[in-house]
């Protein structure tokens, strides 16, 4: 019983020693508490899908009441901007190419008489395929205009309504809005970087400067150098979480459905992982550029590959596989579903477990090549 | 003169064994291109098929049988049928699948009259996808309605129709857009990682003083640490851009010479952040945080490859005018796709190049000022 209150009370000193190395540079400091909110405050803004500024220009070759009153819907949509009249074909080459409009919808000179006429008359619209989804989008959002003015049309001018229509409603973010999305899903994101760098590299350290052999000559059982390396960085990957909880909270005022024991609890499991994963880096680096490069070599492809900027779903499936062994993943479902929807520990009992498998195994591997080098 | 080619020589030479008998430094110059490019080309992707969808069939008459048969015939559904909402609502919230379509009780009575609505309910975590799949469950609708139409069962073709082209993308592949992404950050990380890492290596080390105290001069240090590495980032240039043609099959319908031109010039200017930080911080830990803060994520968030930069806020958006990335995703994005547009590529460059001009003086005055 002493033993093992003595060896908490190692564990204890060792993790003081590795959060005043870290936090008494000031420059350190700043570097793990500052960037987390910030990014989660700049990519908030930037990393979104919807489009709310699309400049456009418009050929009109019919000039007819019809003609003004659809381009005038598209300019009172507060999306599109119209950048220009153009009255040669060419021109809309040199608008695009230039990237002075991403669309250009060109109406044909017989576009009233047609509708008049109760045909259909054909508008083309180009795009700007260099971003082919962002074009994409834009053209939904055009089709959207275009249904609604078709509506109006029938209405008032007679003739047969469409018969079916879908009445379309989104749960868990009604508005459709990316930034819902994206900024749960940044709370794993953005601390797995620090939490697994750090940790790794704070071994490396020890290593590049002759420090770790003298830390194993201490009354220190190599689990409890591990411990100790580890707590620090749990404690700063969960401040760092919290950051970007707030921010999503408090700037985005992105409604919290579930509960936050949940989200830790989950977010704890994610830490373990990851600290577990930056352990096993040290293990096999020599200096911290090597443990960084390393980390660096799973982070890139966990990131990707998390669902955060593509859905997993879309990923053929052998990649689908691949991203089971992603911590990542895994986190990110758990705070946006626990974020958005509420969800409690039943629902994600199939993220939860293999993110503790996951740790379990970085971390009893890493106790393991500790163990070894004192042999 | 003569003096400092030999300078320069052997210390090239030392930078270069360095290199080559660190693994890390080739697994993060040859490794993690590869392992970018496998990812961009399999890993990443927007499109939308196969969702998985419950179609509630309230009153199985004809006509709702017809519309759901729809469902299942279409590439990018993988229905599953319920008899009421319920089950349905259940399989939302499992993650099961992405959205309900309701064809109500009386569907059959109301269409008879003139209007039917289809419900629709989207899981609206993942807005893109979700608007994406609205698209396709009116695609589907409206493909119903008009073979109706067609077998003389109600008028549906709307006033006005869209005809859409997609220029430069015309099969609308996402693989065009992901290759210019794949190279600004294949060239980011080779470029400001490693050298970052480098110089604050010999800083934390001392090292650097003592090759100081030798009769090298500061520049030649500079030239010394960068060559190597622009030759690595040349390797992941080769590699880029070959897997760009021959394994995703993107067009490089502008000049190579100017590609080639324009990424020497990023790659520079990704040095030279490199080399900045490191001498500003002296330590590895905090230049490799710093380095990934300031180029890799900025290159992957606000470089307008993946999000549209026109939409950011004004703030944002002035953040992204001082980002090297910004200019050089807009010049591989022409290049490869729309050709030799100088309207794009004539100032991007001039930006890139005085970029790189800044970045080469102000390493240079930071290593004069430590010597001081």
């Amino acid at each position: 019983m002493s033993g093992a209150i003595a060896a908490l009370a190692r564990i204890v000193a060792l993790t003081r020693k590795e959060l005043l190395a870290v936090l008494k540079d000031k420059r350190s400091r700043m570097s793990l508490l500052v960037p987390p909110i910030v990014q989660s405050l700049i990519f908030g803004y930037a990393a979104s899908y919807d489009l709310n500024h699309v400049p456009y220009a418009s050929m009109d070759e019919d000039r007819s009441a019809a003609s003004t009153e659809l381009l005038s819907r598209l300019d009172g949509s507060g999306v599109f901007e119209r950048v220009a009249d153009v009255t040669r074909e060419r021109d809309i080459a040199t608008l695009i190419d230039a990237r002075k409009a991403l669309l250009v919808v060109h109406i044909g000179p017989l576009f009233e008489r047609q509708l008049m006429m109760g045909g259909t008359a054909a508008v083309q619209v180009i795009a700007d395929g260099r971003n082919s989804n962002t074009a994409g989008t834009a053209l939904n959002y055009v089709s959207n205009i275009v249904d609604r003015f078709n509506g109006d049309w029938i209405h008032d001018h007679g003739g047969q309504a469409v018969q079916v229509q879908t009445v379309a409603r989104a749960w868990y973010n009604p508005n459709l809005e990316t930034r819902w999305f994206m900024i749960p899903g940044m709370i794993g994101t953005l601390t797995l970087l620090q939490t697994m760098m750090l940790t790794a590299m704070s071994v490396a350290r020890e290593r590049e400067q002759g420090t770790f052999d003298q830390l194993l000559v201490t009354p220190f059982t190599p689990f409890e150098i591990m411990a100790g390396k580890a707590m620090p960085s749990m404690v700063i990957g969960t401040i760092q979480a919290t950051g970007v909880l707030l921010v999503a909270q408090l700037w985005f005022r992105i409604p919290f459905v579930g509960a936050y024991v949940t989200l830790y609890a989950g977010l704890m499991l994610f830490l373990l992982a990851a600290v577990g994963m930056g352990l096993l880096i040290s293990a096999v680096s020599a200096t911290m550029q090597q443990s960084m490069l390393y980390s660096m070599l799973l982070i890139m492809p966990f990131s990707l590959l998390s669902g955060l900027t593509t859905p997993i779903s879309s990923m053929p499936r052998w990649v689908q596989y691949l991203t089971s062994i992603n911590p990542l993943s895994y986190a990110i479902d758990i705070t946006r579903r626990v974020y958005l929807e509420g969800a409690g520990l039943g629902l994600l009992s199939a993220d939860l477990w293999p993110l503790a498998l996951i740790a379990m195994l970085t971390l009893s591997g890493a106790a393991w090549t500790f163990g070894r080098r004192l042999q | 003169m003569r003096a400092k080619l030999v300078r320069l020589r052997a210390l090239v030479i030392k930078e270069t064994r360095q290199v080559v008998r660190d693994p890390s430094s080739i697994a993060i110059g040859v490794v993690l291109p590869l392992i970018l490019i496998v990812l961009f080309g399999y890993g990443l992707s927007l499109d939308v098929k196969n969702v998985p969808v419950a179609v509630v069939l309230e009153n199985p008459t004809p006509e709702a049988l017809d519309l759901a048969s729809g469902f299942q015939l279409s590439p990018y559904f993988h229905p599953v049928m319920r008899r009421s909402m319920a089950p349905a609502v259940e399989l939302l919230r499992e993650h099961k699948v992405d959205g309900i379509v309701r064809l109500s009780q009386d569907f059959s009575r109301q269409l008879a009259t003139g209007q039917a609505p289809v419900q629709l309910i989207v899981h609206g975590g993942d807005a893109n996808r979700a608007r994406i799949i609205e698209g396709y469950v009116d695609g589907v609708v409206a493909g119903w309605a008009a073979r109706r139409a067609a077998q003389g069962q109600g008028v549906s073709s709307p006033p006005v129709s869209i005809e859409a082209r997609l220029w430069f993308n015309e099969a609308n592949d996402s693989s065009y857009f992901l290759v210019p992404g794949l190279v600004v950050l294949v060239m980011t990380l080779i470029g400001g990682l490693l050298t970052a890492m480098v110089m604050a290596r010999e800083w934390e080390r001392g090292t650097l003083e003592s090759l100081l105290v030798t009769p090298v001069r500061s520049d030649e240090i500079l030239l010394g640490k960068t060559l190597p590495y622009f030759a690595l980032a040349l390797v992941g240039f080769t590699l880029c851009v070959l897997s760009s043609q021959f394994l995703f099959h993107v067009p490089l319908r502008g000049s190579f010479l100017i590609l080639f031109g324009a990424s020497m010039l990023y790659v520079l200017i990704a040095l030279g952040i490199g080399l900045l930080i490191s001498a500003w911080v002296k330590n590895q830990l905090v230049a490799s945080q710093l380095t990934m803060l300031v180029t890799f994520l900025p290159a992957f968030m606000l470089s307008g490859f993946l999000f549209d930069i026109r939409s950011m806020p004004t703030v944002v958006r002035l953040i992204t005018y001082v980002l090297p990335a910004r200019y050089y995703v807009a010049l591989l994005q022409s290049v490869f796709l729309a050709g030799n547009v100088a309207s794009v590529i004539v100032p991007s460059t001039l930006v890139l190049a005085a970029m790189a001009a800044a970045l080469a003086l102000g390493s240079r005055a930071a290593m004069n000022k430590r010597l001081a």
